[in-house]
């Protein structure tokens, strides 16, 4: 793994919050799925944020991995959801037409783990309309 | 001084006659000024000829008689004016100036060229008829006024259009200032009203300020309502999509409402995908959806309220 300095993952009761803090490079993206992954088997957890604000690109591969993670996550049965996508960068996505499939999006951190409560609330795996994102 | 006397003459020649005719003994740069005195001279037959051709070719009907006779006596004094001096600067600023005051009447482009060249060509046929006994003078003096005419008709004409233009700019600024407010009406909840047609600069921007607006206000739920659209090409329907997935990227539903006959029916048959456009009616719907989607109690709301 590339150190804590790149990445943080904290637990936060039964969720963890996953803060990317600068560009990652695709072995080290590759690496923070294999950890974050490692982290949810081994709390337990319901939930995962995965807050990307700090960073001004979201390239091709990334956006497929954090697919990935949430795709993984959900088969060790917790919900991921990605939070602090910045204008831009969201732009940016859509327009090169970057598949982000049934990612579940907040706008910041405290969104995010309000719509995983929301979520686990309704003890349904897949939100609804109420959780935004349709 | 030596604006345009385009026919290569020397200041320093006054014996540069061409010989055969050389009848007035006149020197090429005495031209100009006879020719000015002689429209100093006639200025009040020669405006009255010019505005009467005007009024004669239907231009300027936008103007009272009054405004009328004020403008051709400036117009005129300014043209002779620059005949004299060669400065086009004075009449570049005249010109601006007039285009200013006129343009907010509906005065066409045509119009003002179409003064400016019968200006130019009653004094052209002013001075045929001064010099018709002595062709050679006549040409010569033709010589020297033409080109000269012809600049002024041009710097008129350009500071004209240039005139309107820096209006439209600015006509356009304006419209881009107001053109899509982001209003926050509730507690999470933006309106876009957009008014007008939408093309792709105007869709950049509001995707740009709706981006912006939704990290500002924190918003979960937006409604675009585009009942004051006419018209959307293929373009901008997509890139109304794209506006729709970058929102929900940033955690905000979004729901467009106000779609016109019209444009529901172009965009299904250009084929935009819209599956994951959530669309509603009218305005008030969208509202009731988005208090909904909000949690806010709402009339007729099942799963409005979670536990």
């Amino acid at each position: 793994m590339t150190g804590p300095r790149l990445v943080s993952i904290l637990r936060q009761g039964s969720h963890l919050i996953a803060s990317v803090h600068t560009a990652l490079d695709d072995t080290q993206m590759t690496a923070f799925q294999h950890d974050l992954v490692d982290r949810i088997g081994r709390d337990r957890s319901r939930g995962v944020v995965i807050d990307v604000a700090a960073l001004d690109v979201l390239d091709s591969f990334a956006t497929r991995t954090l697919r990935t993670i949430a795709e993984v996550a959900r088969l060790r049965g917790a919900v991921t959801v990605v939070v602090g996508i910045q204008p831009d960068v969201a732009f940016a996505m859509v327009s090169l037409g970057m598949d982000t499939g049934a990612l579940h999006t907040a706008l910041d951190l405290e969104e995010g783990l309000a719509l995983l409560d929301r979520i686990a609330g309704g003890r349904r795996p897949a939100v609804g309309a109420r959780g935004g994102p349709a | 001084m030596t604006g345009y006397r385009g026919q290569g003459t020397t200041t320093g020649g006054p014996g540069g006659l061409d010989g055969l005719d050389g009848l007035e003994g006149l020197a090429e740069d005495q031209l100009l000024p006879q020719l000015v005195a002689h429209l100093r001279e006639h200025r009040a037959r020669l405006r009255h000829e010019w505005a009467d051709r005007i009024q004669l070719a239907g231009l300027l009907h936008a103007m009272t008689p009054q405004e009328m006779a004020a403008e051709t006596t400036s117009v005129y004094d300014n043209y002779v004016e620059v005949l004299e001096t060669g400065s086009v600067e004075a009449l570049q600023r005249y010109a601006r100036d007039l285009s200013e005051r006129i343009i907010p009447r509906g005065v066409e482009t045509h119009e003002v060229v179409g003064i400016v060249l019968l200006l130019r060509d009653v004094l052209a046929r002013s001075l045929f008829e001064k010099y018709q006994r002595d062709f050679g003078l006549l040409n010569r003096v033709l010589d020297a006024y033409e080109p000269a005419a012809n600049r002024i008709a041009n710097t008129v004409a350009v500071s004209f259009v240039e005139e309107r233009e820096r209006v439209i700019r600015q006509q356009q600024d304006s419209i881009r200032e107001l053109s899509t407010p982001v209003l926050p009406v509730r507690e999470r909840l933006l309106i876009l009203p957009i008014i007008g047609v939408l093309d792709r600069e105007r869709a950049r921007q509001l995707t740009e300020q709706l981006l912006n607006g939704i990290r500002t206000h924190r918003a979960r739920v937006v409604v675009i309502d585009i009942t004051g659209v006419p018209e959307v090409d293929e373009s901008v329907a997509n890139h109304l999509v794209q506006t729709v997935d970058a929102s929900r990227l940033m955690g905000a539903s979004v729901i467009i409402t106000g779609l016109s006959p019209v444009i529901a029916q172009t965009l299904v048959t250009i084929g935009v995908d819209l599956s994951k456009m959530d669309t509603i009616g009218d305005l008030q719907g969208g509202l009731e959806e988005a208090e909904r989607l909000l949690g806010y109690p709402t009339a007729g709301g099942d799963d409005g309220t979670a536990p």
